[in-house]
Parts: C-alpha cells; sequence; structure tokens
C-alpha cells in the first residue's frame, strides 16, 4: 500500500502539472497562428493598396 | 511593460509552487489512515476552486455582456472559462488518482464526481458551441446565456457533499470533517501560486480574443476593398 501509495502520489503531481503545460504550449501555438494570420492579413491589404 | 509584469508572475508562481512543494512532501507528516497520497488534495482542492472563480467570473462577464452589449465581457467570458476548464480538468484527473488508492476504483457516479464531470463537459459544450455561430454579436449573446445556465451546476457541485451522502470526503472546512491546521494553511498557500497562474493565462487568452477582433477587422476591411 504504500509503496503504492507514493507512486500514485508521483502520478497525480505529474499529471496535474502535464495538463497546465499542454494547456500553455496550445495557448503559444494559438498565439503563433493568429500573429501570422495579421501579419498575412496586413501586407495583403498593403498590396492592395498599393496596386 | 505588461508583459514584463506577466513574466514576473509567472517566476514568482514557479517560486512559490516549488516551496510549497518542498513543505509538501518534505515537512508535512503522511496523514494517519491515507498515508502520502492525502498530499493531492494540495493540487485538487486549490484547482477545483480556481476553476469555479472562473465560472463565476464567466457568469458575471456574460450578464454583463447582455446588459451592455460590450463585446469585451464576450471575451472576458470566454478566457476565464477555458482557462477553469483546465483547472477542472486537473481536479477531476487528480481526484480519480486519488480516489484509485483510497476507494480501489478510479471512478464513481456519486453526487459530487458526477456532478463535477457534468460541470466540467457543459463548460465543453460552451467552447463548442462559440465555434459552431459565425456572427460575433450572435455567439457573444447565445454564449452568454448558455454560461449563465451553465453556472447553475457550479453550487451543485458545491453543495452536492452536504446534500447528498456521498462516497466523496465531506467537506473538510465548516463540514463534519476536520484537518491539521498546517495542513490546513498549507492548502490556502498553495492556492495563491495556481491562482497567479490563472490570472496570467486568462491574461494571455484574453490578448489571443483582442487579436481575433483585429483578425475579424482585418478581414472586413480586406472584403470592403
Amino acid at each position: 500500500m504504500s509503496s503504492a501509495n507514493f507512486t500514485f502520489l508521483v502520478y497525480g503531481l505529474t499529471v496535474a502539472w502535464l495538463i497546465l503545460f499542454v494547456y500553455v504550449a496550445l495557448l503559444a501555438g494559438r498565439d503563433r497562428r493568429l500573429r501570422r494570420e495579421i501579419e498575412q492579413l496586413k501586407q495583403m491589404l498593403q498590396q492592395y493598396k498599393r496596386s | 511593460m505588461k508583459d514584463k509584469l506577466l513574466y514576473a508572475a509567472c517566476l514568482l508562481a514557479a517560486w512559490l509552487v516549488l516551496a510549497n512543494l518542498s513543505v509538501i512532501l518534505l515537512v508535512l507528516p503522511d496523514e494517519a489512515e491515507q498515508g502520502a497520497i492525502y498530499r493531492i488534495i494540495f493540487f485538487h482542492v486549490p484547482a477545483a476552486w480556481s476553476a469555479f472563480l472562473g465560472f463565476l467570473v464567466a457568469a458575471l462577464a456574460s450578464v454583463a455582456y447582455l446588459v451592455k452589449r460590450n463585446l469585451w465581457f464576450d471575451a472576458l467570458a470566454v478566457s476565464v472559462t477555458e482557462v477553469g476548464l483546465a483547472f477542472a480538468v486537473v481536479n477531476l484527473v487528480t481526484g480519480m488518482i486519488w480516489g484509485r488508492i483510497i476507494w480501489g476504483i478510479w471512478w464513481t457516479w456519486d453526487a459530487r464526481l458526477t456532478s463535477m464531470l457534468v460541470c466540467a463537459l457543459l463548460y465543453a459544450g460552451y467552447l463548442m458551441l462559440r465555434r459552431a455561430v459565425e456572427e460575433p454579436a450572435q455567439r457573444a449573446k447565445f454564449s452568454a446565456v448558455f454560461s449563465i445556465f451553465a453556472f447553475i451546476d457550479v453550487p451543485i457541485v458545491w453543495f452536492s457533499i452536504q446534500w447528498w451522502r456521498t462516497q466523496h470526503p465531506q467537506p473538510v472546512f465548516r463540514g463534519g470533517g476536520s484537518m491539521d491546521p498546517a495542513m490546513y494553511k498549507m492548502m490556502f498557500a498553495n492556492w495563491v501560486p495556481l491562482l497567479l497562474l490563472f490570472v496570467v493565462l486568462s491574461v494571455v487568452r484574453l490578448r489571443q480574443e483582442r487579436a481575433r477582433g483585429e483578425i475579424d477587422a482585418l478581414r472586413r476591411e480586406a472584403h470592403a476593398l
């Protein structure tokens, strides 16, 4: 019981932080995608206005 | 300036978590009946508090949107809901791991666990609903109404262990349970870094909603040209 008890505590703490890290990674990915999209739209509009 | 504040908050949260972890793992003794696994409560409970706080802010922001029709409130509601859902998942998963050792099962359909699962599914549904509606004002209106109704489940989760006989432990605070003062203090001490992280993630998410608004405006401009 005691060793399983400690092992599952480690699992619990690891999984808790893993979920938050995965969420942070998803946020970072979305952030990059949004910035890229804004840049592309701005460039497209500038090119259109010049032409 | 704002970025520096966010980084500082992240560093402070990381330092507090490490300091708390050292106390949780090295200073606090094992619980008499549960052994080492009880320590999961220092993340399980504050994660639930953070999630509920997020859902409360989302409900208030939704009411504010319906009254003022300002899309900033809608952006706030979706930001805190998404971060709150991540914390609700942490709460559910850590609870399951604790249950596997203490009850010998991963899951049981008792009132607390079931209502919390329903809560997480409701807010996941809220996020899916937003993807299904294109027009921003319509999306904000539907989402606000959904968020207010979804919040009804939060007090049900909170009071479920008092209203019904459940397998889940009785409330430690203001209830039938009890806890050593050092453990009691640590529960709140560990909520501070989790709450800091919650605020940082919500601010980052709110910025993304602003960026989405900018993209919508640029697209409208492109269509007009």
